[in-house]
């Protein structure tokens, strides 16, 4: 169960989740499938979903914990309406990648792997985009960002609401 | 079974088909060194440590899990070999807390060991442990993450053999943690507190909650009546941790030694053993003849009882209401024993030197306090009790032997069997046999019931009736045969559960190692010690006739009821139940 009160948003969560695993195939097997599809619906795997999900695939809920804490694309927390990502790869870090990372959590006011406070952005590394030559790189959504400077976050950044 | 030859080291030796490297090797008398590998658990190839050279193999094999072929030819200690081994060792070692004298697996620690064996004297990378929090939450278990060298042989044992998986790990890489799901304290996690990840454990990672300081305590307190008692695996076990090989009956020598650490009155929890018998077997007697719920299932291993609690709510009508002889010994010495003998129970401390870390929490359950106190106060370990014999100078090797105290240290061969995996059973067989049909059992042993297989079953005929038995022991084994009876299948009278592999000489508390072939020395040594007793059936023993006579009347009496018997609690698979008030006496669950 989703919530001990058993509210309608979590009566309907529930029966969101089980049409998944019934699509998916209510097997151990399926479960990153499952997991990825209940993330896209919910936007994120909360506690109470891992152990809802562990119990209707009878699997121990360490087991589901343990396949969401592994891959970072799954979340825990809800995520942001947009998603930044700042290499932190080898060229990305020598050639400013860390001041622009700082740049950004400044910017949002919140840690690497969290949400903004007003759900607007939330914050990830990234260790290569394979796009070395254009370092520091990060991409907001599905939008590129080459050659970052620092200063120029608040006017990228500004242009997400 | 077909053979092959392969070539270890230059020396041609015969390898079984399917074999690994690793036990073609050992075969061959060719020590490899392993860490993630227990004999207990299927391989698993984590820790890097028994990395060999196959010839024709690009990179270094590990032994563990890597199959023989026919004629290959493996390296087990090259100089490539040796410097990878110790790579991998000093990288174990590189965040590894330094303070071995300080944790309670100093001399009796396999990372220690290795890094002694490999000759480490320097490790070229130290960094800072994670320092992680220590969970004490739990009343029998204690987990230091920082000493966790990820080698999973507490997530296998928790799920193999015990198929709680309460355990798992989380995230990856350097920040991988070992831990409850969702990092729940183990106090309040899905945890049955058998205490099987602590025997597995290479390190000081796991241990058990320690009641050390205060038992020493309790005894220097002169206004306190220290009352103890010895389960039935501790006297084959004991040796064992004070430098003895496995299978040694010391029961003389730990009454001594509990004498000289002490305490007041030394007892035996076999003669409690006795007393669950005639409660037990007349239960049964009761549920055969007057049509109650069958079959009637075991109560006396405390792991086994929360399992049940959390995986099988279903079937606790079928538990035995009776409490396990450690609780039955707690009642009977604070209220019986406290009147023989002009003690005020509020004075007295009860101790238990138990095989288990189990019986720390099941001591500390709210409903085991029929005396009007905490029955039990205490419960140490086989490993704590040894630590305290050597913290009190006790030269165990030398010591005379010396006999229990009256009246609740009598006892007979059926209660000592209750230490190994169908003792139980054939203990309550040899007195339901004799009381159901009034005749007397040519021969006591039942070896039907007896052995290592998981999962056993055995007809036996008493009088008219063809009694149905079953037998599990470890915790996933137990499940299968569950499955059946919730099924409806089998058939069953009576059927007898203990937690951990082997019974209780295999339990949570006992010296470390544990391999099958120590439990089968403790089981010869448990077998071996009923031979010896002059009385070998419960209902025969004369302080439990002196006992109902006296005080409680007759089996399953109203009195009996009151103090023997007991209730149990459904709980969740999320169980977020058990909170410990951190004072220093284990209290309430």
């Amino acid at each position: 169960m989703v919530a001990q009160g058993k509210c309608t948003e979590c009566t309907q969560i529930e029966a969101a989740i089980d049409a998944i695993i019934e699509q998916k195939g209510p097997e151990p097997t399926s479960l990153i499938e499952i997991l990825h599809a209940v993330q896209q619906e919910l936007g994120f795997l909360p506690q109470s979903v891992q152990e809802y999900i562990a119990e209707k695939l009878n699997m121990p809920a360490g087991t589901v914990e343990g396949v969401v804490s592994f891959y970072t694309f799954f979340t825990t927390v809800p995520r942001g309406r947009h998603v930044i990502k700042v290499c932190q790869g080898t060229a990305c870090y020598v050639r400013g990648g860390k001041r622009v990372l700082e740049a950004v959590v400044k910017h949002c006011g919140c840690g690497v792997g969290q949400t903004s406070e007003d759900r607007r952005f939330s914050v990830d590394i990234v260790r290569c985009l394979g796009a070395c030559g254009l370092s520091p790189i990060m991409t907001v959504d599905d939008d590129i960002y080459e050659r970052v400077k620092p200063t120029k976050i608040a006017d990228i950044l500004g242009k997400y609401d | 079974m077909s053979q092959r030859t392969i070539t270890i080291n230059g020396r041609t030796v015969p390898a079984a088909e399917g074999s690994t490297i690793l036990e073609a090797a050992t075969q061959a008398g060719q020590k490899i060194p392993t860490l993630c590998h227990h004999p207990d658990l299927p391989p698993l190839g984590a820790c890097r440590v028994c990395l060999v050279e196959v010839e024709g193999e690009r990179n270094l094999q590990p032994a563990c899990s890597f199959p023989t072929r026919e004629g290959m030819v493996v390296w087990t200690h090259s100089a490539k070999v040796r410097k990878a081994r110790r790579t991998v060792v000093e990288l174990l070692l590189s965040d590894h807390p330094s303070d071995c004298t300080a944790c309670a697996r100093n001399r009796n620690c396999e990372l220690q060991t290795l890094a002694e064996e490999l000759g480490i004297r320097e490790v070229r990378v130290r960094v800072e442990p994670r320092g992680y929090e220590v969970d004490d939450s739990s009343l029998s278990v204690v987990r230091d993450p920082d000493k966790c060298i990820l080698c999973r042989r507490c997530l296998q044992t928790c799920s193999e053999i015990q198929g709680v998986s309460g355990l798992r790990i989380r995230g990856r890489g350097y920040d991988s943690l070992v831990g409850s799901a969702f990092d729940t304290p183990l106090g309040s996690a899905l945890c049955v507190n058998c205490g099987q990840c602590i025997n597995r454990c290479p390190t000081g990672a796991l241990t058990e909650r320690s009641a050390i300081a205060e038992v020493w305590e309790a005894l220097e307190d002169p206004e306190l009546f220290t009352v103890v008692q010895t389960a039935p695996a501790v006297r084959i076990a004991l040796g064992e941790a004070l430098g003895m090989p496995p299978g040694q009956i010391v029961t003389g020598r730990l009454t001594t030694a509990l004498r000289l650490l002490g305490f007041d009155r030394v007892f035996d929890t076999d003669f409690a053993a006795d007393l669950t018998i005639m409660e037990e077997g007349y239960e049964l007697i009761q549920r055969v003849t007057e049509g109650g719920v069958l079959p009637q299932l075991t109560s006396c291993s405390p792991g086994w009882i929360k399992f049940i609690e959390h995986f099988y709510p279903e079937l606790l009508p079928n538990l035995s209401t009776c409490k396990s002889p450690q609780q039955m010994f707690g009642a009977v010495a604070k209220t019986y024993f406290a009147e023989v003998a002009g003690v005020d129970p509020a004075k007295m401390r009860v101790v238990s030197i138990m095989p288990c870390t189990a019986k720390k929490f099941e001591a500390a359950r709210p409903e085991m306090r029929a005396s009007g106190f905490q029955d039990v106060d205490y419960v140490l370990t086989t490993r704590e009790l040894a630590q305290m014999i050597k913290e009190k100078g006790v030269d165990f090797m030398v010591l005379e032997e010396s006999e229990y105290d009256d009246p609740l240290g009598e006892s007979t061969g059926a209660a000592v069997i209750f230490g190994v995996t169908g003792g139980v059973m054939e203990a309550a067989l040899r007195t339901a046999y004799e009381v159901i049909t009034g005749e007397k059992l040519d021969n006591v042993e039942i070896h039907a019931v007896r052995g290592m297989e998981g999962v056993r079953e055995a007809s036996v005929k008493v009088g008219d009736l063809d009694l149905r038995a079953a037998v599990a022991h470890g915790l996933a084994n137990a499940a299968r045969l569950l499955d059946r009876v919730v099924a409806g299948e089998g058939g069953y009278h009576f059927i007898e559960i203990m937690a951990c592999p082997g019974g209780c000489l295999g339990g949570g508390g006992q010296p470390i190692p544990t391999s099958p072939e120590i439990r089968q020395a403790r089981a010869d040594a448990i077998y071996q010690a009923d031979q010896e007793m002059p009385i070998r059936r419960s209902h025969e023993n004369p302080s439990i006739q002196a006992l109902y006579e006296r005080f409680l009347g007759k089996p399953l009496s109203e009195r009996s009821h009151h103090l023997l018997h007991t209730q149990y609690t459904p709980r969740s698979r999320r169980a977020v139940q058990v909170q410990d008030d951190k004072s220093g006496r284990q209290t309430g669950a």
